[in-house]
């Protein structure tokens, strides 16, 4: 069994004698009232030591199939990147890792400065001046935008884009009823957001409008029509990027957006299973005040340095209490510190270099796919990194075949979105070769022939667990 | 270059064309952008990026950290947040291949290791707490208040009552009232009594019929364990509000008592404080709940599940659940981590951690009124304390003219990090401390000599706390100004 606690029977002795006490059942008798005390052992299995632990979750971690034992055109939110491998060096170090929150600003100048080094990339990609030093990661992101909005305008209504993400729908949806604003979906045409129903949905109850670039489905939003429709509203404008597309997707700040969110994990962080990662969080000037979450500024010492502090406190729970813009505290420092220094290593030509990359293999891949019998494109609309396509057969048994094989197809559609029960959803990365590609295009056409051609696909598909 | 000086920003340093990135060759036909990407869509101006190459961009960041203090070189005994060891198992077993580069839209074939770790962690925690159901998706404490007071919102609903109040002491974590507004309750304060617990008395005139909840940390902020907790889940109940239990000092009482024994109805946990997860400058963490019968049927979606031939998959069918607070799972990076702490440490592990917790505590405060600092820098309530304990420094500030904040700022060039100071806000000049269980007695008797120290050196000289620190990397910093005129972004040319 491991511990890592230090005190030695003699230890014991002296420390009892000097609290005035006979034993530690003593200290706790005193402690805690009798008829709550548990008056037996946690049921829990025993302890062993550290190489047993190391065996057991090895044997756990081997049960899964991770993106090293098959090629995996997964994404839908978190993708395949290739995390170099001096972010695994600058993460693990003990003066990265194991400090606390910045409150003590002398000893902390390191993660001040990179939370500002970290607020100014942010605010690069999205062209917005205001970012703050990142969230728990996407969903929740836009859902902490639209408290932003409630707080600014005090409307009742959000009005959310069907190609926003399903996960952050919902999350929206679970938070908005707690504070009491409804939520309306507004359904997509050809792929992106139906501009007519999206007009329509906005009037001057509205307190947010939020959509995703590109959206789940992969396609590119027309973001300025978008923010342009809400012009006229009280409506706040709230995007979800894809953070690498921003390379050379028309920025938020371009495009009349007022808050930019998304999901972070593509900079720089594993896949782990859906996180940690980060969500990060940019607006325009106008609100500053309303940001939730941690925000580092510069400012100088005693002595005229420059120097970084925590800066804005009065938005933040632990000083406004009840009126603070946001609960949030424990964020996600160590892994915007991975994006930060992610977006370094990518440079000033490297993310436009990334970003056009995924746009080429992406185009090949739509191609090489579409060409295959029983395949048709879901939308046409231009896609950057992921797109969907309908296959005209079972969908969970095309995946099975192409599994079996070692290669994950991507996400069947069909739990997120009823109306493409024939819909895959396929992630390109720039892990993801010619060669995948390729070996993509040849199982499916395999698969779907197996199937027999035309045997189902609409109706076909049994309702997978991935809602 | 002393780690003294003055730090450019990433962006001040490189050169135009410089970079670290080698972008793979695409391998495909390629196309005029535009033809795949309209002009209109496309970006107008590409994001200035830093120019560095990868040895700038390594030596850069290593620096930052050298000037950072951090828990691996320190004593770190800051109140609330329980900095104990971060063994580095850990962190070798979350960076195995099959848990790092694992999607979270991988088939349940494809991730049966990762579901039965999520499932095993769901039923320790659930034993730890004494509470049958648990979901490990919040992403932190706060993010596990937020659930715990929709799922209270959910739960009295479902049986037709629309109730707007929430409780919270006025000891609370700031997050306890953030969360009660965010989730549309007004929050109410109950007072606290002489001896450091809830004022059973304001809590009965409070105590009513539009109360949904009250939520209570215990041991509480001022490290005391509220014995009247039996009367307060009665009256609580009594008024058909149900009680939720602010994990934050769950290192306190691990194998000895259970929320669920003592009536909470909802708890969560940090895993970034009571299990080891490092904190990471401010994160990562995770803020699991744990939840009695009645409150499961609203718990978050997905729940993990097992099916009749013992395989793990993911539940949606959750009619009466109030959704997600997330994406995908939650932070499962962190839930190896707690996964291998308690497989380490086991039933008796875990409560040997919380003994060592508490004496370690009681002997630090034991051995402070010994060198009569008690006088200068006493507790502020009760005699003895669970795993931390509050000081008050208004009688340093009267005898001595230096304040917490200055004898924080001097315990910087001694080494140590500060305790957490004016927190809780009841108590005058506050300084809230907690050793943990992984510090040595050694350690904790350094500890007490500094204070000694630096108290007696300021009767001599208070001017030297009163400017401190000196030894550090900057001095003290102009926090007026950053808040009144905020530079939070590097001016790019």
């Amino acid at each position: 069994m491991s511990r890592y606690t230090a005190v030695s029977p003699e230890d014991r002795k002296e420390m009892l004698a000097a609290i005035g006490v006979e034993s530690v059942d003593e200290l706790f008798d005193r402690l805690i009232p009798a008829p709550v005390r548990l008056g037996r052992d946690l049921e829990l299995p025993e302890g062993m030591g550290e190489q047993d632990v190391y065996a057991h979750l090895r044997d756990l971690a081997a049960a899964n199939l991770s993106t090293e034992d098959e090629v995996s055109f997964l994404g839908a939110g978190m993708y395949d990147s290739y995390v170099p491998a001096l972010i695994d060096m600058l993460m693990s170090r003990s003066e990265l890792l194991t400090p606390y929150t910045p409150y003590q600003p002398e000893v902390s100048q390191g993660n001040l400065q990179i939370m500002f080094e970290y607020q100014t990339a942010i605010s690069e990609l999205t062209a917005l001046p205001v970012s703050n030093a990142s969230v728990y990661e996407g969903p929740s992101a836009l859902a902490a935008a639209g408290y932003l909005a409630k707080l600014a305008n005090k409307k009742s209504r959000f009005v959310i884009s069907r190609g926003a993400h399903p996960h952050s729908r919902e999350t929206l949806r679970t938070v908005a009823r707690g504070y009491g604003v409804e939520v309306v979906e507004v359904p997509l045409r050809d792929g992106v957001t139906d501009p007519d129903a999206w007009a329509a949905a906005i009037d001057d109850e509205t307190s947010a409008v939020f959509f995703q670039n590109p959206n789940f489905l992969g396609a590119v939003e027309d973001a300025a029509a978008l923010a342009a429709a809400a012009k006229d509203s009280p409506a706040v404008v709230i995007g979800q990027y894809d953070p690498i597309a921003l390379g050379i997707l028309a920025a938020p700040g371009e495009c009349g957006v007022d808050v930019a969110v998304g999901e972070g994990q593509q900079l720089g962080n594993r896949l782990d299973f859906g996180g940690p990662s980060f969500g990060f969080f940019a607006a325009t000037e106008a609100y500053l005040r309303q940001m939730p979450g941690r925000i580092a500024g510069e400012t100088t010492d005693l002595d005229g340095k420059r120097g970084f502090v925590l800066t804005l406190q009065t938005r933040e729970q632990h000083i406004r209490r009840e009126r603070a813009t946001s609960n949030i505290c424990t964020s996600q420092a160590l892994n915007a510190l991975g994006g930060v220094v992610y977006l370094a290593w990518l440079g000033r030509q490297g993310i436009v270099e990334l970003a056009d990359l995924l746009l080429q293999r992406t185009a090949y891949a739509r191609e090489r796919l579409s060409a295959v019998e029983g395949i048709e494109l879901l939308h046409s609309q231009p896609a950057v990194r992921e797109f969907a396509v309908t296959l005209d057969a079972p969908v969970e048994a095309v995946v099975d075949y192409c599994a079996a094989r070692g290669v994950n197809p991507g996400l069947p559609l069909a739990p997120y979105y009823e109306e493409h029960p024939g819909g895959l959803l396929v992630a390109i990365t720039e892990q993801r070769t010619r060669e995948e590609i390729d070996r993509l295009a040849e199982l499916l056409a395999e698969a779907i022939a197996a199937a027999g051609s035309g045997a189902g696909g609409a109706n076909g598909h049994t309702a997978g667990a991935l809602a | 270059m002393s780690l003294t000086t003055s730090q450019e920003t990433i962006f001040e340093k490189g050169r135009a064309g410089r970079r670290a990135f080698v972008c793979p060759p695409s391998g495909v036909p390629e196309r005029p952008r535009e033809e795949l990407l309209p002009t209109h869509l496309q970006r107008q101006a590409a994001p200035r990026l830093p120019e560095v190459s990868e040895p700038e961009i390594v030596r850069h960041y290593v620096r930052l950290s050298k000037r950072n203090f951090d828990l691996d070189s320190g004593f770190y005994p800051l109140g609330s947040c329980t900095m104990k060891h971060n063994p580095r198992l850990h962190e070798r077993v979350a960076a195995l291949p099959g848990n790092a580069r694992l999607h979270p839209l991988q088939r349940p074939e494809g991730s049966q290791g990762a579901l039965e770790l999520m499932s095993r962690l769901e039923g320790a925690l659930a034993e730890i707490a004494g509470l049958p159901h648990v979901s490990l998706q919040p992403s932190a404490g706060s993010h596990g208040e937020l659930a715990g007071v929709l799922l209270t919102r959910a739960y009295h609903e479902d049986r037709g009552e629309t109730r707007h109040k929430v409780l919270t002491p006025d000891t609370a974590h700031g997050t306890n009232p953030a969360t009660v507004t965010m989730a549309g309750y007004e929050v109410v304060k109950i007072g606290t009594d002489p001896e450091g617990g809830i004022d059973l008395d304001d809590l009965r005139a409070k105590a009513d019929e539009d109360v949904a909840c009250l939520m209570l940390t215990n041991p509480n902020t001022l490290g005391l364990f509220d014995r009247n907790i039996e009367e307060i889940a009665s009256i609580v109940h009594g008024a058909g509000a149900i009680l939720y239990y602010d994990g934050a000092n769950l290192n306190a009482v691990m194998g000895r008592t259970r929320p669920g024994d003592m009536g909470f109805d909802i708890v969560h946990f940090n895993l970034h404080k009571t299990f080891t997860q490092p904190h990471g400058g401010g994160g990562p963490g995770a803020g699991p709940i744990a939840v009695s019968e009645r409150i499961e049927p609203y718990l978050m979606t997905p729940r993990v599940a097992r099916g009749d031939d013992g395989a793990f998959a993911l539940d949606f069918e959750k009619p009466k659940s109030i959704g997600r607070l997330r994406g995908f799972h939650g932070n499962f990076g962190t839930f190896v981590r707690t996964y291998a702490y308690i497989r380490s440490l086991g039933a008796e592990g875990l409560k040997d951690a919380s003994e060592v917790a508490v004496l370690n505590a009681n002997y630090l405060l034991a051995r402070l009124r010994q060198e009569g600092v008690d006088e200068l820098l006493p507790l502020a309530f009760g005699e003895l304390c669970g795993h931390e304990f509050v000081l008050s420094g208004a009688p340093m500030k009267r005898e001595l003219g230096i304040k917490t904040l200055d004898l924080a700022k001097r315990m910087l060039d001694h080494g140590v990090h500060p305790p957490t100071v004016y927190f809780p806000l009841l108590v005058d000049e506050a300084l809230l401390i907690e050793p943990t269980e992984t510090e040595t007695k050694e350690t904790l008797d350094e500890f007490v000599e500094t204070i000694v120290e630096i108290l007696r050196e300021a009767k001599e000289d208070p001017e030297i706390a009163r400017t401190a620190p000196h030894t550090t990397p900057v001095r003290r910093l102009d926090e007026a100004t950053a808040a009144r005129k905020p530079v939070i972004r590097q001016a790019i040319t």
